[in-house]
């Protein structure tokens, strides 16, 4: 178990800068994501990190050891790739086995940790097993019991989970999460995908563009976004163009057309001045009533339903407010409003975050 | 789907068989005639004998001759599998500049006439003052042979992920470690196929053989060109059944083979 650090990273491909000067610090234990849409460079951090990649400029630290120059197969790392990358021609077992053969372990010992590591990830009795006759959850498993049988220093997870199943992937997502927590090795993953990212992550870094974003917890990545970006890759947002008029001891107060002024608490507006702003309004803070409804505390316009986008659980909504069209995302309680209908729509200015102009 | 048994439908299953007699049969003949007991090697058939197979083991110069080639192919097969395994993996591991451009280069004896290729290394060689030899009679067979090779194993190499080997060497495996736990085991098939078709094309050979072979030096297809030439003997027909028990039987079994490894790796 080590920390991983990241200091003035680099990457050039040719003209082609996949990584912008980037700094990062994850801490001995963390589980951390990299999280972004593809070609954000999230892939070729992991790349770096691992050995598979020279950084053009910047150094990486592994336990406080500068890594750079040192060649993939020396700097005891646990990689679990998306398509799962077994040995075909090798059992279960000796695919678990591999990498303990080049670590002195006497062959009892071999036995015996491979035996751990496959009952780890509940699958004790494939060792005999090729990996072709498993099926691509089982075969996840076993790749994360090979990464893991190791003591890797650190965790490396490329998109793991995107080549199962729906209902897999959410299985697979609590294992790995539990078996991150019992080793407790520090971990890197890396995902497109923002539920993955909220549910398995002690922490996360959006990036984009080659460039990091934000790093916090989920909870402040998705409450606290310190970017539009990052404002609309974790769920969806809209964002309305206005004017912080007034800054007092606990809020930020914008001026932002259809909905007037907009006091918004200072934790969630803490890059804010005096001048142009952004309000951020999440589409699931955004509440649809009848007209008429008690709106007290809230802010409220009136509006109508274009479009009706019926998902089960909750229905997503385009509404028409003024000139401008906004997402709403909201539990079903009876039945979704229809289109066309008269509504309005009215959110509490404590949800909504702010970010500079 | 149209019936298959209307009269067009005959008329091709029966075309299609003489397409088969015609090419089959001279072959069939000879194999045939090469048991026949008379000492001509035509029809009519005498009697069923193995004297001609006799009398070839007993051919001084048939058997130098064989010799010869197989030392020849067995060579042949060796350079050329491996020095064809090495480029691929250059060709397709590495970025190599102009990698296109080679590969092109290594493929284009195939599409070269053989003689036009004969030709031009022995006025090569003559130009720089080496004479013919048996080294570089190896020589012209490996150019012609490694096209195949690489032609096979690069196939089978595209279809192995980077990421296998990637693992392997996360693992811990340095990359001369990781080429033969992983990438040779998984490419053997290839490796096996481009050495069996690199056997059997040189053994096949005569047109690049008869440039390119030094004085007094046979191999077996020479060797029955030089025989044809005087007289028609029945040995020849002997001899043509061997050859084709060797060229054909031989990469029966090497795919034979090479389908057990493939699918105890999971292709």
């Amino acid at each position: 178990m080590s920390s991983v650090v990241l200091k003035n990273i680099v990457k050039r491909f040719g003209s082609f800068t996949a990584v912008h000067p980037s700094n990062l610090e994850i801490p001995e234990g963390d589980f951390v994501t990299l999280l972004g849409p593809s070609g954000c460079g999230k892939t070729t951090n992991l790349r770096m990190i691992a050995g598979l990649l020279d950084p053009t400029e910047g150094e990486i630290l592994i336990g406080g050891k500068r890594v750079n120059d040192l060649p993939i197969h020396k700097r005891n790392l646990g990689i679990v790739f998306q398509n799962y990358a077994l040995f075909p021609h090798k059992s279960v077992a000796d695919n678990v086995a591999f990498g303990l053969k080049y670590r002195n372990v006497t062959k009892t010992e071999i036995a015996r940790r491979v035996e751990a590591a496959l009952s780890l990830v509940q699958l004790p009795h494939v060792g005999g097993r090729y990996p072709k006759e498993l099926s691509g959850g089982q075969q996840q498993r076993i790749a994360l019991a090979r990464a893991i049988v190791i003591e890797p220093d650190v965790l490396l997870l490329d998109e793991p989970l995107s080549a199962l199943d729906a209902n897999l992937r959410e299985d697979m997502r609590v294992e790995l999460k539990r078996i991150q927590h019992q080793i407790g090795v520090t971990t890197v993953f890396v995902t497109h995908d923002q539920s993955e990212a909220l549910a398995m992550s002690d922490r996360i870094v959006v990036m984009s563009g080659g460039r990091i974003e934000q790093v916090g917890t989920p909870e402040e990545v998705y409450n606290r976004p310190q970017s539009e970006f990052v404002a609309n890759f974790l769920g969806a947002s809209n964002i309305l163009t206005g004017v912080c008029r007034e800054r007092s001891a606990e809020t930020a107060t914008l001026e932002v057309p259809l909905f007037g002024m907009v006091p918004v608490p200072n934790d969630k507006a803490a890059r804010v001045t005096d001048g142009p702003a952004k309000l951020v309004l999440r589409a699931e803070k955004l509440t649809l009533m009848d007209t008429g409804a008690d709106t007290s505390g809230m802010i409220a316009a009136a509006a109508t339903v274009e479009t009706v986008d019926y998902q089960g659980q909750t229905v997503r909504y385009f509404v028409r407010v003024g000139d401008r069209s906004l997402q709403a995302i909201n539990m079903i309680n009876e039945r979704p409003f229809p289109e066309g209908s008269a509504v309005v729509v009215a959110f509490r200015p404590q949800d909504c975050a702010a970010l500079p102009g | 789907m149209r019936s298959t048994s209307g009269l067009g439908w005959h008329l091709i299953r029966g075309w299609a068989l003489l397409v088969y007699v015609f090419m089959f049969l001279p072959v069939a003949v000879v194999v045939l005639l090469s048991f026949n007991d008379s000492q001509f090697g035509s029809f009519p058939m005498t009697g069923l004998s193995f004297r001609w197979f006799v009398e070839l083991w007993e051919n001084e110069a048939i058997l130098r001759a064989f010799e010869t080639s197989i030392v020849l192919c067995l060579l042949t097969s060796i350079i050329s599998t491996t020095l064809g395994v090495l480029a691929s993996l250059a060709l397709v591991r590495y970025r190599v500049p102009g990698a296109n451009a080679i590969s092109t280069l290594l493929i284009a004896p195939i599409l070269v006439p053989e003689v036009v290729l004969a030709v031009a290394l022995l006025l090569f060689l003559n130009f720089l003052g080496i004479h013919k030899s048996f080294a570089l009679l190896l020589f012209g067979h490996v150019i012609f042979t490694l096209p195949f090779v690489i032609l096979v194993v690069q196939a089978r190499l595209v279809s192995i992920r980077r990421e296998i080997e990637e693992a392997a060497m996360s693992l811990g495996a340095n990359p001369v470690q990781t080429f033969f736990q992983i990438t040779l085991p998984l490419m053997l098939p290839a490796v096996l196929a481009g050495a069996l078709f690199a056997f059997t094309i040189s053994f096949d050979d005569i047109t690049g053989t008869l440039f390119w072979k030094p004085g007094g030096v046979e191999t077996i297809p020479t060797q029955i060109f030089a025989m044809l030439r005087n007289s028609i003997s029945p040995e020849i027909n002997a001899l043509g059944t061997v050859m084709i028990v060797m060229t054909v039987g031989l990469p029966l079994l090497g795919v034979a083979v090479a389908r057990r490894l493939a699918q105890r790796s999971g292709g």
